[in-house]
């Protein structure tokens, strides 16, 4: 049942590098991950690779096979062909550090900016209550294994760099549009969503969900809807005269 | 590749090592009491191990049941560790896991709830009440997202009032600590190395908290991942700390045999709770045939009972498939030894005869999608093979209970690398809670240390120096392929330090890693410094060795089967060992020497917690004589 | 941050892949498709205000209702109405087309399927996008694309109005398949409708204690389980739409003639 793959992956450290070609063994049953475990161990030792679980929960093993973005984990042989020659590179849209490495530190600058959890004063805890429905929009945006591919392929950072520093992708817009559903939290979210986040860089073409390997439902669910709040907020007149005369919040 | 380039020095109160469940509770903790805190991580922030946990953290809260309290709680836990649990930690545990658990929710976590808005709780075996906090079958994310997003929010404090978020608490995230340091008795500093550029890196620290999880990759078939490799195990004990109850692993019965990319990824319990049935190549349901005569009158003894079980609990039996752990681990264990394995060396699990599709997709909605994404088997219409994996390891540093100090001035460890709280067993949803209780401890208790410290102890440059020359050794030395040495570890330890064990093959094995140390000793890696697995792998080599080492003498030495640690030539359980501790030390750094300690008996109030006829298959009679006296 | 590193300018680069993308699978079918759908779409769509024959009773075609003008024959009026009077000569379809035109043009499906069919931005997933420059939907026009609940009031209208026409047409000709199409035309038009992101949203989706409004989680409930039917909707009423628009004026012209038409 096994057979020899041809593999090119991507090596290099910096920016500079190529894609190298390699043949290997394949066995039913093995995914990609296991075919670059097996480059290390008989081809090429210092292949770098990230990768922890290998059960598609920690989402470490991000990388670009035949150009999708793809957890290695997760992506089983029996998908190709036996002649398919497939190409792994590593995300395209962080720095390469060496081969399928990349340096993800954008997302963790990203994850600062956004306000924490902001509860109301005097709730202590263990005096919280909430209903299950009440809960359930924020708990899917939490089965995130921040593998980061959403930020990866969303094309408004992965062509255009510039906009980095404006726009903190898909993850991100997810965690505040998590916030602001949050039944407890107090904090005054959508202006910023816009203004400082870069909500409006999303044209919703849902690549993100695309490739969201938890199958988190990112455009429908957190963007679309932190949009819509937005459009309360901002562009809204009637929902504007709406809140002055009756003095209620979106909250 | 340069040779020498400038180690980087940093200075903290306290450095925690992991960044799993127990590493950020203590990093939290001692950032709460104003102590500058380094996070030190081997893989990226928030990818820890802590996110494969599952079914919940057990925690009193008696949400569901209100008859439920830390005494409840405490005797479970007690019982699952077949009373050899520090019974300090234990009770510390029972009683603190609720605030715990709710101060997470306070810090933005979203569990399950109950129809009156609490957290809900679930059932899980050993525990007598529901009892897991949980969120689906994903709690560990749950939890190490919260605390991940905690010290977010306290560095945005930080950056409020000190304009640097880094200020008191930093995450030093794919960076290996390789030694700790020491001046005289006292922790100085560690040392270690970024993955990233293969630099190094010192931190000049008074205190060091321990949390980097377990040993199961010094196992072929494990659930635990490539991080587990022992460091922190190693690390006490190369800094002159004490191990304990290194005998004890826990073999979780159902692990996933097949495909290979997937060996020993869990199979959760309750596929068997809802119906699966176990059966061999054969096709006999081979569960009946292994009931232990302490179990006789409790489990069902034909199918049609067993079946039956499943709609009417109250005047059947449960079937045998629900034994405990580790008696089911070992039924699978044997049954494939006999060569009535499934194809790929497991045994069959099935539930697709036994509920309609829509049932199953309905109850177990992860394990379906689980095995259709990685095995593409449709457990609806096929069965899946299992097996026993290597999943949790009972032993770990000796610490103080209260403050998670080791028996090295400055050292401190929390979470799985700690040793004691669940004596020889573990039972499930007692380590999610376990993290956040001693995590908190030991951060509290690192805090503590450092401000009764009289002067700041410092690092020995002679230290340094070889610290480093220990960890660059392998680069570019032209010696053995790492990846050999391992595979040649996790063999030996699967199959003679597994779940059965005899007197001759643990000899046998002592043996091989005896050599292997010599090997590991020449190992080369290839390569530059950037970023480069096979040097990575050569020096987490030397940990994984001694830990092994641990592992297999404490098991020769132990001759009685408890728990996690089943010897085959002494089959039952010996109320004399109960007493007794196996510690181990390295004196030299290179070999392990293991001794007999003996464990403190119970304090009067905990001890009448039992009934007397419970506690007498577990004490001698000495100690009942004892128990006699205290509980009139 | 959490991470700092040393720098090392070098390796701050991304890795230099000089190809747009290394899908090897044909990503380029579905923009592709889109785009030919959409344009024979917009084609069809001015034909249809250009051409006259919007009417035979009981069938009045869907772009040309509501029908406001005086110049509109008396049975295809709205409830007999003109109250644009008869200052206005042009096509009626052309007063009424911008609310549901507006309604599709915003819509948050329609404008992924244009944005990457059109304005290839992206193509496809992972695909390289031919622009130097991007601000999205942070600046005008498109920040326009926020007005799109405006739409979704208009669209709820024009929904009623075709539904009305459709039962009008069941009532007086229940035998011809022409009130048949127009029905199922309308039962899809108010289902792409209610599946709008916006009406999700009005509905309960800006609170964020549904157990405080049991009857509005229930209809976002509803209306969630049809948004995630919002594509096949959208095509499927636009295929709809212009299906039973090109038969009533097939009938009206007397090109399709027979006995049940």
């Amino acid at each position: 049942m096994s057979y020899k793959a041809k593999f090119k992956v991507w090596r290099g450290e910096g920016g500079e590098g190529k894609l190298e070609d390699f043949t290997v063994e394949v066995n039913e049953g093995e995914v990609v991950l296991d075919i670059i475990h097996r480059l290390q161990a008989t081809q090429a030792p210092d292949l770098a690779v990230r990768w922890n679980c290998k059960a598609g929960k920690c989402g470490s093993c991000s990388m670009e096979i035949n150009g999708k973005p793809r957890l290695g984990c997760m992506t089983r042989m029996s998908t190709f062909t036996e002649e398919e020659t497939i190409t792994v590179t590593p995300m395209r849209t962080f720095p390469v550090i060496k081969d399928l490495v990349t340096d993800v530190s954008f997302n963790y600058q990203k994850a600062m900016e956004i306000p924490s959890f902001t509860p109301p004063a005097g709730v202590r805890p263990g005096e919280y209550r909430m209903q299950q429905v009440d809960v359930e929009r924020s708990q899917e945006f939490r089965k995130c294994i921040e593998c980061f591919m959403c930020n990866n392929v969303c094309h408004v950072i992965r062509d255009h760099e510039e906009n980095k520093t404006a726009f903190a992708g898909p993850r991100f817009l997810m965690r505040i549009a998590e916030l602001d559903m949050h039944p407890y939290d107090v904090a005054d979210r959508q202006e910023a969503a816009q203004e400082e986040h870069g909500l409006g860089h999303c044209n919703i073409t849902k690549c993100c969900t695309e490739v969201c390997p938890e199958h988190i439902k990112i455009t429908d669910n957190a963007l679309i809807p932190m949009k819509e709040r937005v459009a309360d907020r901002k562009y809204d007149p009637l929902v504007w005269l709406g809140n002055k005369i009756f003095k209620r919040s979106s909250k | 590749m340069e040779n020498s380039p400038n180690t980087e020095r940093h200075e903290y109160d306290v450095v925690v090592i992991g960044a799993g469940g127990a590493g950020l509770r203590a990093a939290i903790e001692a950032r709460q009491q104003g102590k500058r805190t380094a996070i030190v991580c081997k893989s990226l922030f928030g990818k820890a191990h802590t996110v494969m946990a599952e079914g919940g953290a057990a925690a009193a809260m008696g949400n569901v049941n209100s008859d439920d309290n830390w005494m409840v709680h405490f005797r479970d836990t007690m019982r699952g560790g077949k009373f050899l649990n520090n019974w300090r930690m234990a009770e510390l545990h029972a009683k603190e896991a609720p605030d715990r658990v709710w101060e997470l929710e306070a810090w933005g976590a979203l569990f399950d709830r109950t129809k009156d808005g609490k957290i809900s709780q679930r059932n899980f075996g050993g525990h007598e009440y529901p009892r897991l906090a949980h969120v689906g079958d994903r709690t560990g994310l749950e939890l190490i997202r919260t605390l991940q997003q905690r010290v977010v929010a306290l560095q945005q404090e930080d950056q409020e009032t000190h304009g640097d978020p880094e200020a008191f608490i930093k995450v030093f995230a794919e960076c290996t600590v390789t030694r700790l340091l020491k001046d005289g008795d006292a922790i100085s500093g560690a040392f270690g190395y970024w993955r990233e550029t293969g630099n190094f890196i010192l931190f000049d620290a008074p205190a060091v908290v321990l949390a980097t999880g377990g040993i199961g990759k010094s196992y072929v078939v494990t659930s635990n991942s490539w991080e587990y490799t022992g460091d922190g195990h190693a690390l006490a004990l190369l800094a002159g700390a004490k191990l304990i109850n290194m005998e004890f692993i826990q073999f979780h019965p159902t692990g996933m045999v097949w495909p290979p990319s997937v060996r020993g990824i869990l199979v959760t319990e309750s596929v068997r709770g809802d119906g699966g049935v176990l059966r061999n190549s054969k096709g006999e349901r081979f569960m009946f045939d292994y009931i232990p005569d302490v179990f006789k009158d409790k489990y069902a003894t034909t199918e049609e009972e067993g079946d039956r079980w499943y709609t009417d609990q109250a005047n059947n039996r449960r079937p045998p498939e629900l034994l405990p752990r580790d008696e089911v681990a070992r039924a699978i264990n044997a049954e494939v030894k006999a060569g009535r394995g499934s194809p790929q060396g497991g045994v069959f699990l099935d539930v697709s005869s036994r509920l309609p599709a829509e049932e199953i997709k309905r109850r177990l909605p992860s394990m379906h999608h689980q095995f259709k994404e990685l095995a593409d088997v449709d457990i609806t219409t096929e069965p899946m093979q299992v097996g026993p994996t290597c999943h949790y390891i009972m032993g770990g540093v000796e610490v103080d209970a209260d403050t998670g100090a080791a028996a090295v001035p400055g050292l401190f460890a929390a979470g799985e690398v700690s040793g004691g709280m669940h004596g020889s067993n573990r039972l499930g949803g007692n380590s999610l809670s376990d993290l956040l209780v001693f995590g908190r401890r030991a951060g509290g208790g690192a805090a503590a240390y450092v401000d009764g410290l009289a002067a700041r102890p410092a690092v020995s440059p002679e230290l340094v120096e070889e610290a480093r020359a220990e960890a660059i050794a392998p680069l570019g030395r032209g010696g053995e392929n790492p990846y050999e040495v391992h595979h040649e570890l996790q063999r030996t330890m699967n199959e003679l330090v597994g779940i059965i064990r005899k007197a001759e093959e643990v000899a046998e094995a002592m043996e091989v890693v005896e050599k292997l140390k010599e090997r590991v000793r020449l190992v080369g890696a290839a390569g530059s410094r950037i970023y480069n697995p096979g040097w990575h792998l050569a020096i987490d080599l030397r940990n994984m060795v001694l830990v092994s080492e641990c592992v297999a003498k404490a098991a020769l030495k132990r001759e009685e089967s408890r728990g996690g640690h089943t010897r085959d030539d002494f089959p039952g359980m010996n109320p004399a060992w109960r007493r007794k501790l196996l510690v181990c030390s390295t004196g030299d750094g290179a070999s392990v020497t293991v001794e007999e300690q003996e464990q403190p008996p119970m304090r009067d109030d905990l001890i009448v917690l039992f009934e007397r006829d419970e506690l007498s298959k577990y004490l001698t009679d000495e100690e009942m004589t004892e128990f006699d006296g205290i509980s009139k | 941050m959490t991470q700092t590193t040393p720098d090392a300018p070098v390796r701050r680069q991304r890795a230099q892949i000089k190809v747009r993308t290394l899908r090897t699978d044909r990503w380029w079918i579905a923009p592709l498709l889109t785009f030919l759908a959409l344009t024979a779409f917009l084609v069809y769509g001015v034909w249809a205000i250009l051409d006259g024959s919007y009417f035979i009773d009981p069938y009045i075609a869907p772009f040309s209702s509501p029908c406001l003008s005086t110049s509109c024959v008396e049975g295809a009026r709205l409830f007999g109405w003109a109250p644009i009077g008869d200052w206005y000569t042009l096509p009626p379809g052309l007063l009424i087309l911008g609310l549901p035109g507006g309604f599709r043009l915003t819509c948050y499906y329609y404008r992924k399927s244009y944005y990457r069919s059109f304005w290839l931005s992206p193509p496809a997933c992972a695909v390289q996008e031919p622009h130097g420059k991007y601000t999205g939907e942070t600046r005008f026009p498109l920040i326009m694309q926020n007005i799109h609940r405006y739409f979704f009031y208009a669209a709820i209208l024009i929904g009623a109005i075709l539904s009305y026409d459709a039962i009008l047409a069941m009532v007086h000709k229940p035998q011809g398949l022409g009130s048949w199409i127009l029905l199922v035309n309308a039962v899809l038009i108010v289902a792409y409708t209610l599946s709008c992101h916006s009406c999700r949203h009005i509905t309960a989706g800006r609170l964020n204690h549904f157990s405080k409004h049991p009857l509005r989680y229930k209809a976002w409930t509803f209306v969630s389980k049809l948004n995630a039917k919002h594509q096949p909707l959208a095509w499927a009423s636009m295929f709809s739409v212009m299906g039973a628009d090109l038969y009533v004026r097939l009938v009206a012209k007397g090109i399709i003639a027979f006995p049940f038409a």
